[in-house]
């Protein structure tokens, strides 16, 4: 035993254990998100159940079994629960039963006992609507303009699968109007706005220059009228249809189908056609436009205002990041001051980040954004252009936090490079700067990539300080678009880290968020895999170009 | 002082030349400093490092289109003084000079000196290979463009001279864009003499640039230090006294920063005047 002790095995076994526990805790976390978001977008089956509570009547039950959980009966007597004295543990099923708009509630428990046979009938189908949430029910019949159309049962749901996609492609269209020309439309009525009291500030407002702008706007307008008429239209054509449904108690509710996203009869599917419906949900959900206080449809705009945001904070921390480093490493007197400057700015890397947020806002969105207000949108005042919480604050902010970062790996990267190498430099006339940008630096760049990749990875993730400077729940546009000029720093985003918990912890349903949680967290962490993945990519490529002899 | 017998594989009898194993056999003319043309002075030239003194009032010509080899042991600051001719010394920190070093005539210590166009006059190469992380045509080419000459043929033309006089064209015409580093080490260091000698310095300056190549390596190198005289004037710094005996012309033997003796090579190896330098060339040194 003795002798054990001394030949360092238990040493070995401890640092294993250590990297054992590291690795099972970072895999099952990665599994957990992975089952939890992953499963939000399978077509589980719907069952019909009778339910009947000891002296009250049946009741019918159509709903998707979420989860089910044993307590023991003293717990759900105290509850309030009819269950007899003698029994100890109770089974009960939380069921997704939908129709929030009929019911009142989406979840409800079902205990165990009381429930009758589980039956799947194939007819069942689950609704997703643009509002309420889910619908679950029996389709009964067609309407067109209100009139029954007579069709034999089993012609029922191809016919509504026809008409749903007739509605769905005509959705898009309005969509399409509403949310790109008539932005675009808006976006230019409001520069011809901005102009004129740009001119009118500037004392330039000539009676020619009003008699301008007036035709603008009058072109936009007419230009606006038409789509008016084109989007009533086409609005008065998607509510021609509509779906009575039978819900579980026996009443038939009236659904119009431009209210429906998809339909599904998750009973009748085979898993190969519930395999197709969940890749295609999964898209609908990177792709697709949040609904219902984000606790619906997809999370485009956050993934998209997570990526924007990182690429953009990239854009201002590497060049600051670099420069700083270089001067500290290269050019500044090595003494106590420096020595000072060093230790705050690897002291700044463990503020808490929040700190950053207040900063972020109370400097660069209040003064900063203020007094470039002032100087070069004052047309807009007093709605804020640049002083209000933004894309590139928020940027700029997350540069902040992460310039420690870059500035300690650089540092690093350049007291690696052998001094033989500046002295070739030096040696054939090359002057200081010479020698650093030609050959000095481009032999740290793998040290910056790393420096960036840490940053990166800080960056995505990080919720708080972003709060304060330009995340919001709901961006009702996205920072690029199509309308000069093309990156709108001003404008507020959407945020994946935010996003989560947003969902999570500020949603009026709190049940059917819970899935969402998992597969947004899911998405946030295949987005910084996939960033970080990217700059490692470049940084190894720069490695192999610098590789250095030996190295 | 030393009580051990002196590390040597030469017997230790004299005369009537020394055993150093050197120009045991050849004969030729013994050259004098006096007839030769001057490329470099130095002129009771004293370097300190902080307080510590390398170099103790050094006065030496060096002649023009010939080797001169600076031996002697370690820390005796030859390298130092070779350090001094393209003020590569200026990048110590603490480092100071004292009296004069003028290169045809011009004090390159001179307030006004151009530190860059000095060190494009007096080309450098270096103990261990430092090929910049670039291109092997780059690296050649590197001199040149830091001239500002953007011409491509002009480039082409003196890589390939560069590349021809250091013998290595033929081994990397095919990989020009190949990366330096690919190179072997002493592939490695005639690609550093051509990068030296594209920019056409006066003088070049070796500080031991065989030490760390296998003797193949070093041959190859020796011989293009004999073909590369007929344009430069050249200062090898060098352990190996077989060497300095091989490739220079003149040779000067350094001891704790003073100037022993600088006399024609084969006069110091087989008529050393001193009797530290016979010590040190016949390994009774230490």
């Amino acid at each position: 035993m003795n002798k054990w002790w001394k030949s360092g095995a238990p040493w070995i076994w401890l640092h294993g254990g250590a990297v054992s526990i590291s690795i099972i805790m970072v895999f099952g976390l990665l599994l957990l998100i992975l089952v939890r978001g992953f499963s939000h977008f399978w077509p589980h089956p719907v069952a019909q159940i009778t339910y009947t509570l000891p002296g009250s009547a049946p009741i019918e039950v159509i709903g998707e079994l979420r989860r089910s959980e044993t307590l023991t009966g003293q717990l759900m007597r105290e509850a309030g629960a009819p269950i007899p004295e003698e029994q100890l543990f109770v089974t009960r099923h939380l069921f997704k039963l939908g129709n929030r708009d009929v019911t009142g509630r989406d979840f409800t428990y079902f205990i165990d006992d009381f429930m009758g046979e589980w039956r799947y009938p194939r007819d069942i189908t689950v609704l997703e609507r643009r509002e309420w949430g889910d619908f679950l029910g029996q389709p009964v019949r067609l309407l067109e303009n209100n009139r029954p159309l007579n069709l034999a049962a089993d012609e029922l749901w191809p016919e509504f699968r026809r008409r749903l996609e007739r509605s769905t492609a005509l959705v898009d269209d309005i969509r399409h109007i509403e949310r790109n020309v008539i932005g675009r439309i808006n976006h230019q009525l409001e520069r011809v706005r901005l102009d004129r009291r740009r001119a009118e500030l500037r004392d330039r407002l000539t009676p020619e220059l009003e008699q301008q702008l007036i035709e603008r706007r009058e072109q936009l307008e007419a230009h606006y009228a038409e789509l008016r008429h084109e989007l009533d239209d086409l609005y008065a054509q998607s509510r021609r249809d509509t779906i009575v449904m039978r819900v579980a108690g026996g009443d038939e509710v009236d659904i119009r189908l431009d209210q429906i996203v998809k339909a599904w009869q998750p009973n009748a599917m085979s898993v190969f056609a519930k395999l197709g419906f969940y890749g295609k949900d999964f898209l609908d959900f990177i792709f697709g436009y949040p609904r219902e206080a984000n606790t619906e449809g997809g999370i485009f705009p956050a993934i998209f205002g997570t990526v924007v945001m990182v690429l953009v904070m990239s854009i201002i921390v590497t060049p600051f990041g670099v420069l700083a480093a270089i001067y500290l490493r290269e050019y500044a007197k090595q003494g106590t001051l420096l020595k000072a400057i060093r230790i705050s700015v690897y002291n700044l890397a463990g503020v808490p980040s929040i700190v950053f947020g207040v900063f972020g806002l109370g400097f660069f969105v209040y003064f900063l954004g203020g007094s470039i207000d002032r100087a070069l949108f004052p047309e807009a005042l007093p709605a804020p252009t640049f002083g209000t919480p933004g894309l590139f604050w928020a940027s700029l902010t997350l540069a902040l936090l992460t310039l420690p970062v870059v500035i300690v790996s650089t540092e690093e990267g350049l007291a690696r490079i052998p001094s033989t190498i500046r002295q070739g430099s030096l040696a054939l006339g090359a002057t200081k700067s010479e020698t650093l940008w030609k050959v000095v630096v481009p032999l740290a760049t793998p040290a910056m990539m790393t420096g960036l990749i840490l940053a990166i990875a800080r960056a995505a993730g990080e919720v708080a300080p972003l709060m304060l400077v330009g995340v919001v729940k709901l961006a009702p546009t996205l920072p690029i678009d199509g309308n000069f000029p093309f990156l709108h720093l001003e404008r507020k985003i959407m945020h994946l880290g935010f996003h989560i918990y947003d969902v999570g912890f500020q949603s009026p349903h709190a049940e059917a968020a819970e899935q969402l949680v998992y597969a947004t967290a899911l998405i946030l962490v295949l987005l910084i895999v996939a960033l970080n993945l990217t700059a490692i990519q470049i940084r190894n490529r720069l490695r192999e170009k610098y590789r250095a002899e030996g190295d | 002082m030393n009580t051990l017998a002196p590390a040597t594989a030469t017997p230790t009898h004299a005369a009537p030349s020394l055993a150093s194993g050197l120009f045991n056999s050849e004969t030729r003319e013994v050259r004098s400093l006096d007839e030769e043309q001057i490329a470099l002075s130095v002129e009771s030239l004293s370097l300190y490092y902080g307080n510590d003194q390398a170099l103790d009032h050094v006065t030496m010509s060096i002649p023009t289109k010939r080797v001169t080899a600076f031996i002697g042991p370690s820390g005796c600051g030859k390298s130092t003084l070779l350090r001094c001719f393209n003020r590569m010394n200026d990048l110590v920190d603490g480092c100071r000079i004292e009296g004069s070093i003028k290169l045809h005539g011009t004090d390159i210590y001179a307030r006004d000196t151009d530190i860059a166009e000095l060190r494009r006059r007096v080309g450098m190469v270096f103990q261990k290979p430092n090929p910049f992380p670039k291109s092997i045509y780059e690296n050649v080419a590197y001199g040149l463009r830091l001239q500002g000459v953007k011409n491509r043929q002009i480039l082409d033309v003196v890589v390939e001279r560069s590349l021809r006089a250091v013998a290595l064209w033929e081994e990397v015409k095919d990989r020009l864009n190949g990366n330096a580093f690919g190179l072997s080490g002493g592939q490695q260091q005639r690609l550093v003499i051509a990068r030296a000698i594209a920019i056409e310095p006066e003088v070049l300056l070796l500080d031991e640039p065989t030490s760390a190549l296998d003797p193949i390596s070093t041959a190859k190198i020796e011989q293009l230090i004999d073909e590369l005289k007929e344009n430069y004037t050249i200062i090898i710094v060098t352990h190996n006294m077989q060497q300095a005996g091989r490739v220079s012309d003149y040779t000067a033997y350094m001891y704790l920063g003073k100037l022993i003796e600088h006399a024609d090579t084969m006069e110091l190896f087989t008529n050393p005047s001193t009797k530290e330098t016979e010590d040190y060339i016949t390994g009774r040194y230490g």
